[in-house]
């Protein structure tokens, strides 16, 4: 009876899962060239920041990786083309990271609070919170569960397909605030 | 310049000493890995700034360079250490083991 209640508590909290398997996309797409050029062009960044050297010879030792790299794997970064706001997405994520530091280094005071108070174990209350995110897009999905993991007290357990979240969170405090204001700024962010 | 670094090392090895004595001192898996993932990152950007600016003394391209690099190890962490801690709670949730919880009639 008890193991039964406990199998059933479990799948609750994981409901979506192996019921989507859309990684499977086998279609054949023809070479395209926007992604490829958006690719070498990031790839050719970083190869000039890590390498650090500017003369002719390094620099065509990187354009020639770089051309290789990115014609073998512009669609793994790109799989569905370059999206047309692809700068502006970026610059409104860097408008949303002050504030994720902030938030990372509250969770962090917290968490050392928490840590190294004599009466720990009357301050936490661990439990699982669930709900529902109007986030559509992966990117969207993949970066609010980070943020929630990355924020006080709380970290994602389960992201789901059909936008289900579970978060397990230390104490009372760290759940009030979700989803609420993160969630808001994050589909101001990619404009959903 | 040299006691803001000291200050910011200090700083960060507490942080870092306070993930350990919170992986031993939290009740049980889930939670330990609050002071795990957490203090880790913290410990790290704390750490990692103090050695960009120590790295950034002789203002120059190369050690613009350096610190830029640096920074870039700070970032790659933030996106990887979240997906490390979902993952092993995912397997943890998966092989069906119950976090724990306060007893309340006690």
């Amino acid at each position: 009876m008890n193991a039964a209640n406990k199998k059933a508590s479990i799948d609750d909290i994981r409901p979506d899962h192996n019921k989507n398997n859309s990684f499977h996309h086998t279609n054949k797409k023809q070479f395209a060239l926007i992604p490829f050029v958006v690719t070498f062009f990031i790839m050719a960044c970083f190869w000039l920041l890590f390498s650090g050297k500017f003369d002719g010879f390094h620099i065509f030792l990187g354009i020639g990786s770089c051309l290789i790299v990115s014609g073998i794997s512009s669609r793994l970064l790109f799989p569905r083309g370059v999206p047309p706001l692809l700068l502006k997405t970026w610059l409104k994520f860097a408008g949303y990271l002050p504030w994720l530091f902030n938030q990372i280094f509250l969770a962090n005071l917290h968490v050392l609070y928490l840590t190294f108070h004599p009466r720990m174990m009357e301050l936490i209350n661990p439990k699982i919170i669930k709900f529902n995110s109007r986030l559509k897009s992966d990117v969207s999905r993949t970066t609010f569960a980070n943020s929630i993991t990355l924020t006080p007290g709380t970290i994602t357990i389960h992201a789901g397909v059909m936008g289900k979240f579970a978060v397990h969170c230390i104490d009372d405090k760290s759940g009030q605030s979700l989803p609420g204001q993160m969630e808001n700024k994050i589909s101001k962010v990619f404009d959903e | 310049m040299m006691v803001t670094i000291m200050i910011l090392l200090i700083f960060g090895l507490i942080f870092f000493a306070g993930g350990a004595i919170g992986i031993i001192r939290f009740p049980d898996f889930y939670s330990r890995l609050h002071p795990a993932g957490k203090l880790d990152t913290g410990g790290l950007v704390i750490t990692m700034s103090a050695f960009a600016l120590y790295t950034i003394q002789p203002f120059d391209l190369e050690a613009i360079i350096t610190s830029i690099k640096i920074i870039l190890i700070v970032v790659f962490v933030f996106i990887t250490s979240p997906t490390a801690i979902h993952s092993i709670v995912d397997a943890g949730i998966r092989a069906g083991l119950e976090p724990w919880e306060k007893q309340e009639d006690k």
